[in-house]
């Protein structure tokens, strides 16, 4: 039994006129405590779609099958009144931009406190003296508490809403982009830090961004995401070193690498865009824009299989898709 | 056109620019004295046709007002800009606009700096409108499908009619860059030009800028925090912090042989694609500091991790270290 189990998650989103988008398309993963596994894809593949399914935030808009498990119990059975009890005490999510979500009007150390309260963990000035505490466990003297948001620097409201996501003590950490807008110097800090809390606190940590580096760097395990579907997942060593899938491969040759550069060594584009997800498609959602595609693959959807021990990938000719 | 034939395209030379610190009614009636953000504070380069420079640094090191400041939205305090040999800082909008055509800008966001409600022909066929370009309508359509072909939106005639909510993300970049190559620029200012791009179509919009700088007259200067794209595209990498450039040199020097503390430490902190390649990476503490308190001496000792007791006393220039062409603002270097 993991500590969290993905299983077959799909989400459909309502459209005000016209048919359904299938955003998430059969999502399955797991992970165990201390792991730190990256979701990488580029925009509209699904990746925030779903960890938002995950925590059970998604708008009625949505409809969602499939499982989400923590210690083996489906939090999403009971709708809302079941997700509600595992939300932020034993999951919990920076969001997107969520250094810049911070209530302008209200002290930081309120702000982190504000839910401790609600879900019953601490309250007065117990609520407040963890606030302190889960502060300086993010690299913020504690005193800061009593300052607002506005005299923060970027990266320290980055750290102030790590610290409110862990508030309730969660065992699971779902991080959105949370480096994005930030410097370089500020990424690395954030990025350690995450680092640090996944494998002191044994927090089980996901890391939801656009960006491969981040993730090999960040990540010991990760799964590409394309058009809904995670098309490839494994050890991040064998994902760069022997990808199965041509999408992985690609994406990593799009990406310019400080310590590749010089060396003449090109970085190319993947042609064409993703498919739109409000269509049902045939076949290989990658086929069209993919440089090695048989027959098969305009005709038959490719399942994800085990290809190697821990790697999985979702390709006809994942055996040799690899080799380039 | 003004100015000699040798000229370099542009050469900045000691450009300064301030912004003034709002003071509140207190301050005012108390007459404290009012406070200037040296945003550049005494940066120069050149840049030559067929070339592409780098301008590398985090925010409010003071890349992007280098790049306002040349394109006259923002008045230098000092400082001499030149384009093709004719000083263009600080002149009056009059005479700035015909100079416009030589020089243009691409903006990070291809979502904003495109009109939702022009066509892309509308939008590509603005600047010739306004320079007054083309008299006819069909010479300016004519003018429009090669800027597109040449900003690769091929055949162009398939995109004329099309609105910008019906482009993917690069294809906007590529609108984008079309209408600043309609005029024939001798220079492009190319602000973060794929940071709001996706992974997969970013090379494709930096291997256009790259052709267009090699196979034409033009240059490119490109800011970017974005150390990797740097390295992999610009000739030269010119890295600021604090309103100066610390250190200055051929890309792949610059890269591997980094001699400024903060060009280390930067390049350190880059994350590698490859997950075996870990680099040492050296966090400084903090973040860039407050440009209207500069600190004294090198302004990057107090951040520095090799300082020494000098550094708070003595201010650095820029000077030639190792080759040539590299120098280094540092005591130490």
């Amino acid at each position: 039994m993991s500590l969290l189990e993905v299983s077959d998650l799909h989400v459909w989103f309502d459209l005000p006129q016209g048919p359904q988008v299938h955003a998430v398309q059969g999502v399955s993963f797991a992970l165990e405590p201390g792991d730190r596994f990256g979701l990488v894809g580029e925009s509209g593949c699904g990746k925030t779609t779903t960890i938002l399914a995950t925590m059970g935030l998604l708008p009625p808009t949505a409809s969602v099958s499939g499982e989400v498990r923590v210690d083996g119990q489906n939090i999403l059975a009971g709708g809302e009144d079941s997700a509600r009890g595992y939300r932020w005490k034993d999951i919990a999510m920076v969001f997107q931009g969520a250094m810049n979500a911070l209530n302008p009007v209200k002290k930081v150390g309120w702000q982190i406190a504000e839910p401790m309260a609600f879900h019953g963990i601490a309250k007065g000035a117990a609520a407040r003296r963890r606030a302190g505490e889960l502060l300086e466990m993010v690299g913020i003297p504690a005193a800061s508490a009593e300052r607002y948001p506005h005299e923060f620097s970027g990266g320290m409201r980055q750290r102030a809403s790590i610290a409110m996501a862990l508030a309730c003590q969660p065992r699971i950490l779902l991080a959105d982009e949370p480096t994005t807008a930030l410097d370089v110097m500020v990424q690395a800090q954030i990025l350690d830090l995450l680092a640090r809390l996944s494998s002191e606190l044994g927090l089980a940590l996901v890391l939801v961004t656009h960006d491969l580096p981040v993730v090999a760097q960040t990540c010991g395990r990760a799964a590409v995401m394309y058009a809904g579907e995670i098309v490839e997942c494994g050890p991040m060593e064998t994902l760069f070193h022997q990808p199965r899938h041509p999408y992985t491969r690609l994406l990593f040759a799009a990406t310019p690498d400080l310590y590749g550069a010089g060396e003449d060594e090109a970085v190319v584009s993947i042609g064409g865009a993703p498919p739109r997800l409000d269509e049902p498609i045939t076949g290989c959602p990658f086929q069209p824009r993919c440089d090695v595609v048989l027959e098969r693959c305009a005709e038959e959807h490719p399942a994800l299989r085990l290809v190697g021990p821990g790697h999985e990938a979702a390709c006809h000719h994942a055996e040799r898709a690899g080799a380039s | 056109m003004t100015g000699s034939q040798g000229a370099p395209l542009l050469e900045v030379e000691n450009l300064t620019t301030l912004y003034p610190v709002r003071r509140g009614l207190a301050d005012r009636v108390a007459r404290q004295p009012r406070l200037w953000v040296h945003a550049v504070d005494g940066v120069s380069f050149t840049l030559a046709r067929g070339e592409m420079l780098a301008l590398v640094g985090e925010s409010g090191c003071g890349k992007t007002t280098t790049a306002q400041t040349i394109l006259g939205m923002v008045a230098p305090a000092s400082g001499t800009v030149r384009l093709n040999g004719t000083e263009i800082a600080g002149l009056p909008e009059r005479q700035m606009r015909p100079l416009r055509r030589q020089l243009q800008m691409i903006y990070q966001d291809p979502y904003e700096s495109l009109d939702p409600r022009f066509r892309v022909e509308t939008a590509v066929g603005e600047p010739l409108l306004v320079h007054g370009i083309g008299g006819k309508p069909a010479e300016r359509r004519e003018l429009i499908v090669a800027a597109l072909e040449r900003a690769g939106l091929s055949p162009a005639e398939a995109f004329l009619a099309r609105y910008p909510h019906e482009l993917s993300g690069g294809q906007r970049q590529r609108v984008a860059i079309a209408a600043s190559l309609v005029l024939g620029p001798d220079l492009l200012l190319a602000d973060e030009p794929v940071s709001m791009l996706d992974v997969s179509v970013r090379a494709g919009v930096l291997t256009l800028l790259d052709r267009l700088r090699r196979d034409g007259r033009m240059g490119i200067l490109m800011i970017t925090h974005d150390l990797s794209t740097a390295a992999h595209f610009a000739d030269r990498i010119a890295v600021m912090y604090l309103g100066r450039i610390v250190e200055h040199g051929p890309a792949r020097q610059v890269v591997r042989h980094p001699q400024h503390p903060y060009t280390k430490a930067l390049l350190s902190v880059v994350p590698a694609r490859d997950p075996r390649v870990r680099s040492a990476p050296q966090l400084l503490t903090g973040e860039t500091p407050n440009p209207v308190d500069v600190p004294t001496g090198c302004r990057f000792h107090p951040r520095c991790p090799v300082a020494v007791e000098r550094c708070s006393a003595l201010d650095p220039e820029l000077r030639v270290v190792s080759s040539a062409s590299h120098e280094v603002a540092c005591l130490l270097a």
